[in-house]
């Protein structure tokens, strides 16, 4: 079927958006192409049918936000959120991305070939994050479920108040945030980390990464923690 | 929310262009920014005995009508100024030689309604309320020449919108500050430099930022060594953009609660908060596009 292509020049957001938002069974296995996205805010948010979202350029704030199904590349950078409530589908950026990168997202793939900012996969909630590059500070705070691979390194307080989400780090780490802690990679963490780095198109050894994970301190009221974590 | 921009030329050439490249750059800001706008620029310095006073009527009675060379004349009647106006509506570039503080004082005597947006030997200054848009074309940003600028399109949170509230705060001469965020310390920081014989404007918390970077500057500090001070100081959500007349400098708080993006050929250094300001700028495709991580210092030389 042949690609549909924006030019942000000339169309808008919102036509972009509406034609993305047509009837699953007409996107179906469709290319759309964003050329000249420049920086737009909310670039193929909500999108739910399995379409090919190619968004050539930068992106701006939310790109591929609350994404269900479909496949969304960006070829530049992307801004504040991107993925952000992801439900289930991928969105690849192919430059860095800003703050908030992935958070609460349900599920789905978020790739980072570049670094992402701080908070990325905050209040992460079952979907999965391959970083190529490093992830500031306070990533990963309060993720509940799902993954988060970390090619490079990682700012302050990664994993602070850490659910059952996972991390698997292979640079370093800053430090770790309240109730973090390294934990032996087992036989499954390696072929977990292997499958991500591999949906990602990445090419790392997954034995270089370490586990980081919840110790579970926090999960029960300690009164005797004298606000002490 | 606000919106910052920033543009440094590297090639002399582009220097012609300057205003012309950075007016789509605040223009693309508007959305953070619509109700004030304003634009420090930075050019070949005078002379050491010359300085120029950016000034600003829109709170004389006057307003845009105001006599800029009647008060010249009185200025070069009551001293030896050797004053020379450069006028726009409620704005004018007063040029003088000798000691710029004592113009100063007869001109807070002698039109106290007169605003003294900036001093130095290489900034103009201008900042005044209305869209980016409407702000570019009151006073004809796409003709300024320059090697450097500093922008800002604001939403205000911390104080009134009037046009001394306004971005860019400048404080001493050739040095001025734009910011996009809020402080929570502004009045511990004031009350910290007043004592010192710091004289405050307005009640704007960038003012005190802006004051308290200049005066480490003027105690003798690099560059570095101020922001450095800056980051202990100042407590808050920020991101900082200054200029000097020979750089500019960039700063973000550790939390990197407000955004920044830099672009960077071979001719030229952009910042904005927002990469869709940058977007026009010319062979974009090829720049090196970074975000500035929090707590590290960006100095950009002109």
């Amino acid at each position: 079927m042949e690609s549909v292509i924006f030019d942000l020049e000339k169309a808008t957001v919102r036509e972009v958006n509406q034609f993305l938002h047509g009837a699953p069974e007409t996107l179906e296995g469709r290319q759309v192409t964003v050329v000249s996205p420049n920086g737009a805010h909310n670039l193929a948010v909500g999108v739910d049918a399995p379409v090919q979202v190619l968004i050539d350029g930068h992106a701006g704030y939310y790109a591929g936000g609350m994404n269900k199904h479909a496949t969304i590349i960006v070829e530049g950078s992307a801004g504040t959120g991107v993925a952000e409530n992801m439900m289930s589908g991928k969105v690849h950026v192919k430059g860095f991305a800003s703050n908030g990168a992935g958070a609460s997202a349900h599920g789905g793939l978020l790739v980072i070939d570049g670094d992402a900012g701080l908070r990325c996969g905050i209040s992460l909630k079952g979907g999965d994050i391959v970083v190529g590059g490093s992830v500031g500070s306070f990533s990963a705070f309060m993720a509940q479920a799902g993954r988060m691979v970390i090619c490079g390194d990682a700012g302050d307080a990664l994993g602070d108040s850490l659910y059952e989400a996972v991390l698997y780090v292979r640079g370093s780490v800053k430090s770790l945030g309240a109730d973090a802690r390294y934990e032996e990679m087992t036989d499954a963490d390696v072929s977990t980390v292997r499958d991500l780095l591999k949906a990602a198109g990445l090419n790392h050894d997954p034995m270089s990464f370490r586990r980081i994970a919840s110790a579970r301190t926090l999960y029960h009221w300690n009164a005797d923690a004298n606000q002490e974590y | 929310m606000c919106g910052i921009v920033g543009l440094l030329v590297k090639t002399p050439a582009l220097r012609e262009q300057l205003g012309a490249l950075m007016v789509p750059m605040l223009i693309g800001m508007t959305e953070r920014g619509p109700d004030s706008a304003g634009l420090a620029v930075f050019s070949q310095p005078l002379d050491a005995a010359k300085r120029k006073l950016s000034l600003y009527s829109g709170f004389t009675p006057e307003g845009d009508r105001f006599d800029w060379n009647g008060m010249t004349a009185a200025l070069n009647g009551a001293m030896n100024a050797h004053a020379q106006v450069d006028a726009q509506g409620n704005h004018a570039i007063l040029t003088l030689k000798g000691d710029p503080e004592t113009v100063k004082t007869w001109l807070r005597a002698a039109y106290p309604k007169v605003s003294l947006l900036s001093t130095g030997r290489s900034i103009d200054l201008y900042k005044d309320i209305g869209t980016p848009a409407q702000v570019a074309a009151r006073y004809d940003f796409a003709n300024l020449k320059g090697s450097h600028l500093v922008g800002h399109t604001r939403m205000a949170t911390e104080s009134a919108v009037t046009p001394d509230r306004a971005h860019p705060f400048t404080a001493g001469e050739d040095f001025c500050l734009v910011h996009n965020g809020s402080l929570s310390n502004p009045y511990g920081v004031r009350r910290m430099l007043e004592p010192q014989g710091i004289h405050f404007d307005t009640d704007n918390d960038t003012e005190a930022a802006c004051r308290f970077l200049e005066w480490r500057l003027r105690e003798g500090d690099e560059l570095p060594v101020a922001l450095q001070k800056g980051f202990e100081e100042l407590d808050g959500f920020y991101t900082f953009l200054m200029g000097t007349s020979t750089e500019l400098a960039l700063i973000r708080d550790p939390f990197a609660c407000k955004p920044a993006v830099v672009a960077e050929t071979d001719d030229y250094v952009a910042i904005a908060s927002e990469f869709r300001s940058l977007a026009h700028l010319p062979d974009i495709k090829h720049a090196k596009v970074f975000e500035p991580a929090p707590e590290e210092m960006y100095v950009w030389k002109a």
